[in-house]
């Protein structure tokens, strides 16, 4: 096994993907590096969820190379996936149980028995506090608890790699701080890296790294005050894209 | 443990959890068989007697004879309930959550088709305790021995369940497929009138029936049931199972199958 502890906690290489005859990714490359935070800035439809697909191997990556922590994606999935924990847009919880059931069968799923799960429960969901509705069916949490459970779900078995797909989306703005200001908090205390897809561009601070997915291209990667120049980081998007944020 | 047993293990507990947290889905599991068996076989006690064939000993009742069909109608139902909770699954993130762990899928499969197998024979033997107060009793041993031909049987009928979900885009279309494949499949088999009587009004229905998997996975509960064993029917029910699960997971692989030329999210 090659040494992995250097490699960048993840490694993109011109990756394309196809659906039919439209091209959905062309020629994608990024690097996130260990214990940092990476934006991935897209308009509705510019592949970020396609690319997402493509780490967590739902679809196959037939052309390029992701790597996880060192680990590829493709010819080591197994070790690549144990790296990665990820949020979706949509919600993987089962509301009909409580947080406690919940976060015990995912932990399950990464191989973590109940017993070695519970203290590590407890730390997560202090991490993002909610420590106190521990017993609460996720029904009753609120949405913005829901999405700091997610992330706690994913904080699970210690990933490097934090993937996070529209994760502040239907949240109200206090909410959507908050999230965001966890994640920032973790990628400090937990050094886990971070790769966060966004169309909403305000959330992003000027030293931010951002990378910009515009019809399946990376037009920019760069940092947010660079790509923002003197006015707003959705007017340097829109000056780059033509589109509107 | 190992992680294989705690992932198993995990995805077992918490298709039960669920489950006894929908106890009206527990009922209506229970009693649909409940009204066949009381209502529908009580009917044609009369109208339909039964002659003497194997695994029977003696003339038996028509209740007695679809109590085993009735327990592969538990099955089948439980098998397609658990594909429409993958294709639930599927357009919430639990499903994505799922196959994003780090074992392989045809594992991941494998254990929630278990375990939903799991629930369901429980559901069998809450159904066959009260048919022992209607008197259908058989031998004590068939309790036991009818256990793996209900597992056999769930399995098979899981899988066919887990391969139908994988070709379902949408929650809506789940309607269709109970009409094309639970009514299609549970009429046009043994579980209601034996077979040879089948032949004496249709031969091509007899023809569907003995073709029909449902068929064989009845006949192999029924002989169990009776402490036999239908070499036949468990080889079929055995066939029928490697198939069905054998295409499901190269639905699910990401390469091909399901995931592929699908556009957006899943």
């Amino acid at each position: 096994m090659t040494d992995t502890a250097d490699a960048p906690a993840l490694s993109i290489a011109a990756v394309s993907h196809r659906f039919g005859s439209k091209a959905a990714l062309q020629d994608v490359s990024l690097t996130v590096p260990r214990a940092a935070f990476c934006a991935l800035l897209g308009v509705n439809g510019a592949g970020k969820t396609t690319l997402f697909s493509l780490i967590t191997r739902l679809y196959d990556s037939t052309s390029g190379r992701i790597a996880v922590a060192g680990f590829d994606a493709r010819r080591t999935p197994g070790k690549a996936l144990a790296r990665l924990g990820v949020v979706f847009q949509s919600r993987a919880l089962d509301g009909d149980l409580t947080l406690r059931q919940n976060l015990t069968y995912h932990a399950a799923l990464h191989g973590i028995s109940a017993r070695k799960a519970a203290p590590r429960i407890a730390e997560v969901l202090a991490l993002v506090d909610l420590a106190p509705q521990m017993d609460a069916r996720v029904s009753t949490l609120s949405g913005g608890q829901q999405r700091r459970a997610e992330i706690a779900r994913a904080l699970l078995h210690r990933p490097e790699l934090l993937l996070l797909d529209e994760a502040t989306a239907g949240l109200d703005v206090r909410a959507r701080a908050d999230v965001l200001a966890l994640v920032r908090r973790l990628i400090a205390q937990e050094g886990v890296s971070t790769l966060w897809a966004t169309h909403i561009f305000e959330e992003m601070e000027s030293a931010d790294h951002v990378v910009v997915l515009h019809q399946g291209r990376v037009l920019a990667d760069t940092t947010a005050g660079d790509l923002a120049g003197t006015g707003t980081l959705s007017e340097g998007f829109m000056a780059l894209t033509g589109e509107r944020a | 443990m190992t992680g294989w047993s705690i992932a198993f293990g995990g995805i077992a507990r918490r298709e039960l959890l669920r489950f006894t947290r929908q106890r009206e889905r527990f009922l209506a599991a229970l009693v649909r068989p409940l009204v066949w068996l009381f209502i529908f076989a009580a009917g044609f006690r009369s109208v339909l007697g039964v002659s003497i064939v194997p695994p029977y000993k003696t003339y038996v009742l028509y209740d007695v004879y679809v109590t085993p069909g009735l327990c592969g109608m538990i099955l089948l139902f439980a098998g397609m309930q658990s594909s429409l909770s993958m294709v639930y699954d599927r357009e919430t993130g639990a499903m994505r959550s799922l196959l994003v762990s780090p074992y392989p899928r045809w594992f991941l499969l494998g254990a929630k088709l278990t375990a939903a197998v799991l629930v369901a024979v429980l559901q069998v033997y809450a159904f066959l305790l009260i048919a022992w107060f209607w008197e259908v009793r058989p031998p004590v041993i068939g309790y036991l021995t009818v256990l793996p031909a209900l597992i056999l049987s769930g399995l098979m009928l899981g899988a066919l369940g887990l391969l139908i979900s994988s070709g379902i885009r949408q929650l809506e279309n789940f309607a269709g497929v109970m009409n094309f494949v639970i009514f299609p499949m549970f009429f046009a088999s043994s579980a209601l009138y034996p077979l040879w009587r089948m032949q004496e009004s249709s031969t091509l229905l007899h023809d569907i029936a003995a073709a029909n998997p449902f068929t064989h996975a009845v006949e192999l509960v029924r002989f169990a049931l009776y402490g036999q064993l239908n070499p036949a029917a468990a080889a079929i029910t055995l066939l029928c199972l490697i198939v069905f699960f054998a295409a499901t997971v190269f639905m699910y692989d990401p390469a091909k199958g399901l995931w592929r030329g699908k556009k957006g999210g899943a």
